[in-house]
């Protein structure tokens, strides 16, 4: 399967998709122009993957910062990975980030997937 | 060559630190987020201060972007950030039809009635059962610059009197 890596920029997020080397990470900040256009890759490439999915998968959001836009997005895509089994989402924040934290704790509400909590 | 003058004395009245008139976009949201996150470093602002007022901006810079096409006048929008001892202040204004007025009002409003708790479970509700709209936006802006900045949004409308109005907008937020 294709790798996905998407170099961050200002106002996006790197996005590091690799079945191979079970590697999946969204990191940096996220507040692009265009939150839908921009995250349309990465849906496909969970659809690809739910399809050929790894034993299990621990996939990686350490963000800086997102806006809203993006945060809809966000749920998005991990309702898209809440129907692969073995799925675990790594949410990091910084350690005195308690907005990040609350928004992490916040997604895990919304969607049936384990989550684990991790600062930086 | 007095406004010069009279322009510098109302930023500092005002405590404003940055100004910026004209066209609204992405570009512009990215250079006007750079320096106002310069000068935020270079006093060296709590991060978590810092955090929270980027993220104020950045919802009101990109909610003028989303509406500043809807009105063809003159006046096209303006935003500023203040800084005083106690709080930054985060403000935007932008022409809107006056026809938008009561539905911008009654979403502020309440949102501005609720609680911490309340907003929370605003957002959660939003976010589930919005679609990004047309213009790029979820219909969480408000509702995450309030909760943020953990104060009420103030905003006011000021007639043009072409079937249209300026909206402002002022959110602080408390340094620590």
């Amino acid at each position: 399967m294709d790798i996905l890596n998407l170099e961050g920029t200002e106002d996006t997020p790197k996005i590091m998709l690799d079945k191979g080397n079970g590697i999946f990470e969204i990191s940096g900040r996220s507040l692009p122009e265009d939150s839908a256009e921009f995250y349309q890759p990465v849906l496909d490439w969970i659809d690809e993957y739910s399809k050929e999915a790894n034993a299990s998968t621990e996939f990686m959001f350490k963000l800086e910062y997102f806006n809203t836009a993006s945060s809809k997005l966000i749920l998005d895509v991990l309702s898209a990975l809440e129907d692969i089994d073995g799925m675990t989402i790594i949410w990091y924040f910084h350690e005195d980030d308690e907005d990040m934290e609350e928004a992490g704790e916040e997604f895990s509400e919304l969607v049936e997937i384990p989550f684990e909590f991790k600062t930086y | 060559m007095k406004y010069i003058f009279d322009l510098h004395k109302t930023m500092l009245d005002n405590h404003l630190i940055l100004v910026y008139e004209g066209e609204f976009n992405q570009e512009i949201t990215k250079s006007v987020l750079a320096m106002a996150e310069r000068n935020m470093d270079s006093s060296g602002e709590e991060s978590s201060v810092k955090r929270k007022v980027f993220n104020v901006m950045v919802e009101c810079l990109q909610n003028v972007v989303k509406h500043a096409e809807e009105v063809s006048n003159k006046h096209a929008a303006v935003f500023m950030v203040g800084k005083s001892d106690k709080e930054y202040i985060v403000i935007s204004g932008n022409s809107i039809s006056n026809e938008n007025i009561d539905g911008l009002k009654g979403k502020i409003d309440q949102i501005n009635a609720l609680d911490k708790d309340g907003l929370k479970e605003l957002y959660k509700s939003i976010i589930k059962n919005t679609e990004i709209s047309d213009k790029g936006g979820a219909g969480l802006g408000f509702v995450d610059m309030a909760r943020k900045s953990g104060k009420k949004l103030d905003y006011e409308f000021v007639e043009l009197g072409d079937g249209s109005s300026f909206f402002c907008l002022r959110s602080s937020i408390e340094r620590l």
